[in-house]
């Protein structure tokens, strides 16, 4: 029965989308579309005295200008962690009051874009400036303690971490720090709003199409009845494209107010400010070890930054938590608000740059007790989740310590900084932990059957590129005994059933769930219209005695005794047959659950001139089943990439003076180039997970860049004996 | 952007009219820096005349050297047999910048007049003195760790950004330019300018003036050269120090010798200090190292760039012993 899944298939909607033929939310073909450019802010912190809007107002195919003076009432919504959510706590245009530099400040709508950008360039807008808070060191004083953000409760405490880090034979203390890190998905966030009287459409690239309708109905003062979000295609979201933010609400009272379908699609510079980031950190850790290795304390603390109008933790403290035996253990984060906007939720987020600093001070502490940095995580392997006390529902990462070690050729290592040599390079080789816990969220499906045997099997959701429509027709395929082929998942649009936001790497599990749930309810649906039927040749065959396989459905090994699902619904005049199903999360707190992972990296550093790169990437995962080994893939190795431009090249600059981002384009955003990226070699551990979900799936979209940027920074250790705690590592730290 | 009115010119004198009347009228090419600045309002020209149909494509040999076309394209240039055999160190250079796609599109003549990509020049929202005149410099004070260690004046510390030209200044190029009143020649160390208290200008070159060819001398630099470019990642990322080395041998002692830098300066930053000291003296590390630390004595580095004077001092090192290996 189980042939689709698991296979690297190919995407099926890798044809649309390589000859150009899949339409994105900026593509959508629309009659009479206007066109809406964002005005935004050039200073960080202040108020509007007057904006001026005639000259704009006057320019060729302008239909019309929105600032804070004609826009109507939108009612705020929370920012993250809640339903319906905004990326921020601040519906646009309200007053005159300016938060953060490139904050929407008005919209300009034109019959063209070339005319809407020139208009919104026409705004003349005067400003009273007051000194913005920019730099989080210097505000540090401004810091707040977090009990709590959303489900994690990073203070925490067990034993006494502080009493025993000062006793600690050996000790590690050190402080990372990481900067501000634009998502910069390939597509900028685009949408287009159409009305139909009350009725409110959407097409908008969001990974929460039910969300954004809750966040958008909700926001205009509308029932949530009348407004639609689709999202076929999404051009990568990374986070970003989570929350509703400005521009979404600004289209739909636009396209109201003007009386026709308005698109607004976000310029390069905007997607740096208007859509949220990752927070810079600074994060302190401290490690208590006894002369053996094992780990008597861990402390692991730090800020953050948020907005002043919003509390967005980035919870960099959580894989401390997770990640080792430790039997006194304290995290806290604090948030230092300055005028910026708020950070949002960006791959791995808290987990990849806090895993950077625990697995860099691992390192560290292996380095401090000539310890082999496996041996040390292997004597201080978490056989049971430290800070909740419950055992895992599966966990091979001892597997994966084991695999990538060999397949790398880990033990060619010499251990000594400095050691290797290739002529005038240095080569370094580091190693890190990789994890990431499972999310699993409600979600709802139907399943149906046509007359013609071709099934659809769909639920809202959302592709954000991970291969959502290939995993979930493989699902199907494998409950129905049907080839993929057969099954067309539909998605992307609120009319169809309930589903999660695609985020926390919990599509796979959660979808997939529901998905999996009414294939099995349509199949047993079938199978009962057969058993029942004299006319069946599974008249009375209990259901364990039923194989489907092959489009037919038949008695267990005895294939010709059978029929077809065409013949079923055939002989009931049935045109289709449908059934749906409702997942939810298990309640069960009895089991922790993660994927977990381990990396290794090879790194070639010039010793000169500080040049890094990175020559080799090995890593093995352990995710529970993995539905296509193809896609998931794809997402650690496009997490890793990610990894190497964290460690290596990205870093959102804001002036000092007056908080405006300086490098807000992908000439000067450096993100890792092909020329960077060596050879990715990714392995699986075949893992069973009874406890998770039916389908026994973890998540793959986030594990991968978890401890990848401090595999990098370990091995530029290797290689240099230099250790950089401050990212990313340029050639200038290096020199 | 502001609208703009588009002529495409069908000989050099329309195309020179084309400009010579208005201050805010631009020739435009490959179009692969000013459209982006153009876009970000930088850039504000009222009118655009376009050069892509003059007959300036060219690469020609002749006794004195190579004459390349004005419009020749930045690929079609570093990967020119000619080029390839005899100035090896410019197809170096040319390749070291930008991308595939943005060489295939730039040329010569525009690759000459790229502006700097200093974060505040690009920001209409800063003050910056290059592109409002007495408006301040907000790089002085602000993030400067990609500006200029050399040449840089109270008014602007910006970087010019070309690799090419830095080839181009090491191999003693001249730019041929064509007015309503003449043509002339101007040799590449004088074409672009230290900003000084017009850092407006980049160039020496007058509103109507039009690049129509890069003259190369012949070179004996087609044996020991290299070109060493230190960036942020590994392509597609401007120089944070670049530097353009080449090197007569002659039975083991340096007849003649050639450095540009790029990345530090507002033009590509003839060393001629550092060839001095190597002109007459054997290829050694030692020596190399003397002409880099003379050529970086009088760097004067701001708040985020001082790394830049120990990277250009070791570059310069690498560089010429790159060149001097290659023989």
């Amino acid at each position: 029965m189980n042939q689709a899944i698991g296979k690297p298939i190919n995407r099926v909607d890798g044809r649309l989308k390589v000859t150009g033929d899949a339409k994105y939310s900026g593509e959508i073909p629309l009659e009479n579309i206007a066109y809406g450019v964002i005005i935004t802010s050039t200073i960080a912190r202040g108020r509007i005295k007057h904006i001026d809007t005639s000259v704009a107002e006057k320019s060729p195919g302008v239909i019309g200008i929105i600032t804070h003076l004609n826009a109507p009432k939108l009612y705020a919504r929370p920012n993250f962690g809640h339903e319906g959510a905004a990326g921020e706590k601040l519906a646009p245009l309200q007053n005159s009051t300016i938060y953060y530099s490139g904050q929407a400040i008005g919209v300009a709508i034109a019959d063209t874009l070339e005319r809407a950008t020139y208009a919104a360039s026409l705004v003349k807008v005067d400003y009273e400036v007051e000194t913005p808070l920019t730099e989080m060191g210097k505000e540090r004083d401004r810091a707040y303690p977090i009990k709590k953000f959303v489900e994690f409760t990073v203070d925490f405490a067990l034993g006494d971490a502080e009493g025993e880090f000062a006793k600690a034979a050996v000790k590690i203390e050190a402080t990372y720090t990481t900067p501000t890190e634009h998502h910069n998905p390939m597509e900028p966030h685009a949408t287009a709003a159409v009305w139909e009287g009350d009725c409110l459409t959407v097409y908008d690239s969001t990974q929460y199409i039910f969300g954004m309708r809750q966040g958008l109905a909700k926001m205009l003062g509308l029932p949530e009845a009348n407004v639609r979000v689709l999202c076929k295609f999404i051009g990568g979201a990374f986070g970003c494209k989570y929350g509703m933010w400005a521009h979404t609400p600004l289209a739909a009272i636009a396209a109201r107010q003007f009386r026709r379908p308005v698109k607004i699609v976000l310029t390069r510079q905007q997607m740096f400010g208007l859509v949220g980031h990752r927070s810079e950190t600074e994060q302190q850790i401290k490690l208590g070890a006894t002369p053996d290795g094992h780990l008597t304390a861990l402390i692991h603390q730090g800020i953050s930054q948020t907005s002043i109008f919003d509390e967005f933790v980035e919870t960099f403290t959580t894989t401390s938590r997770t990640m080792y035996a430790v039997p006194n253990l304290r995290t806290a984060q604090s948030v230092v608000p300055l005028n910026k906007g708020t950070p949002t939720i960006m791959r791995a987020p808290g987990e990849s740059v806090g895993t950077f600093a625990l697995e860099s001070a691992m390192d560290e502490l292996a380095w401090a007790l000539k310890l082999d940095p496996i041996e040390l995580r292997l004597r201080n392997y978490a056989e049971v989740h430290p800070a909740r006390q419950v055992p895992w529902s599966s966990k091979s990462l001892k597997e994966c310590y084991a695999l990538a070690a060999e397949k790398f050729g880990w033990s060619r290592r010499t251990p000594e900084p400095g050691s290797m040599r290739d002529d005038r390079y240095l080569i370094g080789m580091g190693m890190a932990s990789a994890c990431f816990p499972m999310e699993h969220f409600p979600a709802s499906a139907i399943a149906s059957i046509s007359a013609d045997g071709s099934v659809v099997v769909q639920s809202g959701s959302q592709e954000i590129g991970t291969g959502t429509a290939t995993v979930m027709a493989q699902v199907t395929a494998d409950v129905l005994g049907v080839p993929v082929e057969k099954v067309r998942f539909e998605f992307g649009d609120t009319e169809l059933a309930r589903s999660p936001g695609t985020v926390g790497s919990g599509t796979a599990a959660s979808v997939g769930t529901a998905v999996h749930g009414a294939a099995k309810a349509v199949r047993a649906k079938v199978l009962e219209l057969a058993q029942k039927d004299p006319n069946s040749p599974l008249y009375g065959v209990p259901e364990p005695n039923i194989e489907t396989s092959q489009e037919r459905i038949f008695v267990k090994n005895n294939s010709a005794k059978g029929e077809t699902y065409q013949a079923v619904l055939a002989r009931h005049n049935l045109q289709q047959i449908d059934a749906n199903f409702d997942a939810k999360p298990q309640e069960e707190e009895e089991f922790a659950k993660c994927s977990f992972g381990a990396h290794f990296v090879e790194v070639r550093v010039d010793p000169e001139l500080g040049e890094v790169r990175v020559t080799r990437i090995v890593g093995a995962f352990a995710a529970g089943r993995i539905l296509n080994e193809k896609t998931a893939r794809s997402q650690i190795s496009g997490a890793t990439i990610m990894g190497i431009g964290m460690a290596l090249h990205e870093e959102t600059i804001t002036d000092p003076h007056t908080g405006r981002i300086v490098n807000d384009n992908l000439a000067e955003y450096h993100l890792p180039v092909n020329a960077d990226i060596p050879p990715i070699d990714v392995y699986f551990i075949d893992e069973v997970d009874t406890h998770v979900n039916p389908i026994g799936v973890k998540g793959v979209g986030e594990v991968g860049l978890t401890g990848m940027i401090a595999a990098i920074a370990n091995a530029v250790y290797h290689a240099t004996g230099k250790r950089i705690r401050d990212l990313p590592i340029t050639p200038d730290k290096l020199l | 952007m502001k609208p703009f009115s588009y002529v495409r010119a069908t000989s050099q004198n329309t195309a020179i009219q084309g400009v010579a009347d208005r201050q805010s009228a631009k020739f435009i090419a490959g179009g692969t820096n000013l459209i982006d600045l153009m876009k970000v309002e930088v850039a504000q020209p009222d009118r655009l005349v376009d050069i892509t149909q003059l007959p300036l494509s060219e690469i020609e040999i002749n006794s004195d050297g190579l004459r390349i076309g004005a419009l020749v394209r930045n690929s079609d240039l570093a990967y020119h047999p000619e080029v390839r055999s005899h100035y090896p160190l410019l197809s170096q250079a040319i390749l070291a910048g930008a991308s595939p796609q943005l060489r295939n599109m730039a040329t010569v003549g525009g690759n000459l007049m790229q502006r700097t990509r200093c974060y505040y020049f690009m920001d209409i929202a800063a003050p910056c003195n290059k592109r409002d005149p007495d408006s301040g410099c907000a790089a002085i004070d602000g993030y400067n760790r990609i500006h200029a260690i050399f040449g840089a004046s109270d008014k602007c510390i910006a970087t010019h950004p070309s690799d090419m030209c830095v080839g181009l200044a090491a191999l003693d190029a001249r730019v041929r330019v064509s007015s309503s009143n003449g043509d002339r020649i101007i040799p590449i160390a004088d074409f672009h300018r230290l900003p000084g208290d017009i850092p407006e200008r980049d160039t020496v070159l007058e509103q109507d003036e039009l690049i129509i060819a890069v003259d190369l001398p012949n070179s004996p630099f087609a044996k020991n050269y290299h070109y060493l470019k230190v960036r942020d990642r590994a392509s597609y990322a401007f120089a944070l120090v670049s530097v353009a080395a080449a090197l007569d041998i002659q039975n083991g002692t340096i007849k003649a010798a050639r450095i540009a830098l790029g990345g530090v300066a507002h033009k590509p930053w003839r060393a001629f200090v550092a060839e001095d000291i190597l002109v007459g003296a054997k290829p050694t590390e030692e020596t190399f190292t003397a002409a880099a630390t003379a050529t970086v004595s009088d760097a004067k580095p701001y708040r985020h760039n001082q790394f830049k004077v120990e990277m250009a001092k070791r570059a310069i090192v690498r560089a010429l012993m790159n060149a001097t290996e290659q023989s």
